[in-house]
């Protein structure tokens, strides 16, 4: 593969990590807890879709000037099957209740925070560009989803109990953010992307001392989940994709 | 002599642009324009041209794109002749850009208009590690003694306040 190739799917495991978190939580419009969540999580919701499609724009003319053709976001988000998405799988676990879908928003938030950091440094300009507008976005889901897991952890026996479980039931689905293969390692190298494994020690860290201040034990699982980022899913993807697609499916081209 | 008279023209497009852009309202904050917001970046005229250049605020906001559609409605409604909307990304969007007179009209619309930005901040979501929480004035009474009570607000530049004086929920405009 050459350098093109390889950022062309770096950042669509950028786009699809982005889009479907975002159209998980789309997935809460109407079933917050209270209004506010209602519309916090959608607001979260949306800001991931549109950073998903400024990196889709993005991956789409990268494309073009290796294969010949350049898909839209929309073919890219609407017209690939589940093998061809590279989200992490942790993005693709079902909502659950609320406690489950803020774990699996703070294990996205603290690190999706440090790997914006570092890409906002890339040599890569418009990379760099989209890094930075998302970063300014992404310390407000940060801040959020830990001070809800501080919140239902340090609360009732109840809220704590159902915290502290999906904490460590999405645990093994960690790992999988800090892997690095040859992609990650050749745009690296150029400086256009980031060695993930770099960021598993600052998000260990930040990790701890949120789960410290809401009383609850840092899971010591050492066995991980992977696949996700070489297209290989759950079955849960197949089913999201399957609402999130058939509109595009069923009537190719559709507009408003 | 032609070229000078054509700087003059497309001097005068500019301002003419300008002025359009300016009469042109926030989809959802009415009471400033898109220019008072700090969303129109540029506006340029190359080879007869009129080239707009603008940020999104945030990456998701709907309003972006009837900005988008606003801008072309108004420029095209002018005798400016060919133009074209541009995007551009860096540097992002801030709240800094907002202008001083806009932030008062926010603050008379019942919207606390933005503080000052923290410096940067470290990527550290432990508390301690945050920024440390100015108080924000209720626009309405003016009391300091107001609650967060989410995050994000009716769109997602804002956060949801409460004061704890008049008892009066208000928009917060983040700042960014």
């Amino acid at each position: 593969m050459n350098l093109d190739q390889q950022l062309f799917d770096y950042l669509l495991r950028v786009a699809d990590s982005d889009l479907i978190l975002a159209q998980r939580l789309g997935a809460w419009v109407g079933h917050g807890p209270v209004l506010e969540e209602d519309i916090a999580l959608t607001n979260v919701g949306l800001d991931l879709l549109g950073q998903a499609r400024l990196w889709y724009a993005y991956a789409g003319e990268v494309e073009a000037r290796f294969a010949g053709r350049q898909r839209s976001e929309d073919e890219l988000a609407f017209l690939r099957d589940s093998s061809e998405f590279r989200n992490l799988l942790l993005l693709e676990r079902p909502n659950g209740n609320y406690a489950d879908t803020m774990a699996r928003q703070f294990y996205f938030d603290v690190w999706h925070r440090l790997l914006l950091s570092e890409l906002n440094r890339s040599n890569d300009a418009r990379v760099a560009e989209i890094a930075a507008k998302a970063l300014k976005e992404a310390r407000y889901h940060a801040e959020r989803s830990a001070d809800w897991v501080i919140r239902l952890g340090d609360g009732t026996d109840e809220s704590h109990a159902k915290m502290q479980a999906a904490i460590d039931e999405l645990w093994m689905y960690t790992g999988e953010m800090f892997e690095s293969d040859s992609t990650d390692q050749a745009l690296a190298a150029e400086g256009i992307g980031c060695d993930a494994s770099e960021l598993a020690a600052p998000w260990r860290e930040q990790v701890t001392a949120v789960l410290a201040e809401a009383t609850l034990t840092l899971p010591s699982g050492a066995w991980m989940q992977s696949g996700g980022r070489r297209g290989v899913h759950t079955e849960q993807l197949g089913h999201l994709l399957a609402e999130m697609q058939w509109l595009q499916r069923a009537y190719p081209g559709a507009r408003w | 002599m032609v070229s000078s008279a054509q700087h003059l023209d497309s001097r005068h497009a500019i301002d003419v642009a300008w002025s359009k852009l300016a009469a042109i309202p926030d989809p959802e904050i009415p009471v400033i324009s898109i220019v008072e917001l700090g969303v129109v970046r540029d506006v340029a005229c190359e080879d007869g041209e009129i080239v707009v250049t603008v940020t999104p605020t945030y990456s998701g906001c709907p309003a972006t794109e009837v900005i988008a559609e606003d801008i072309q409605r108004a420029l095209a409604s002018s005798d400016l002749g060919r133009f074209r909307v541009q995007t551009r990304l860096q540097p992002a969007w801030t709240t800094d850009w907002i202008a001083p007179a806009a932030r008062e009209r926010l603050r008379a619309y019942g919207i606390a208009p933005p503080g000052e930005r923290a410096a940067a901040s470290p990527i550290d979501v432990s508390r301690l590690k945050r920024p440390v929480a100015v108080a924000i004035s209720c626009p309405r009474c003016g009391s300091l003694s107001t609650k967060e009570l989410s995050r994000f607000g009716s769109t997602p530049c804002k956060a949801q306040y409460r004061c704890e004086d008049c008892l009066e929920p208000f928009d917060y405009f983040k700042p960014h």
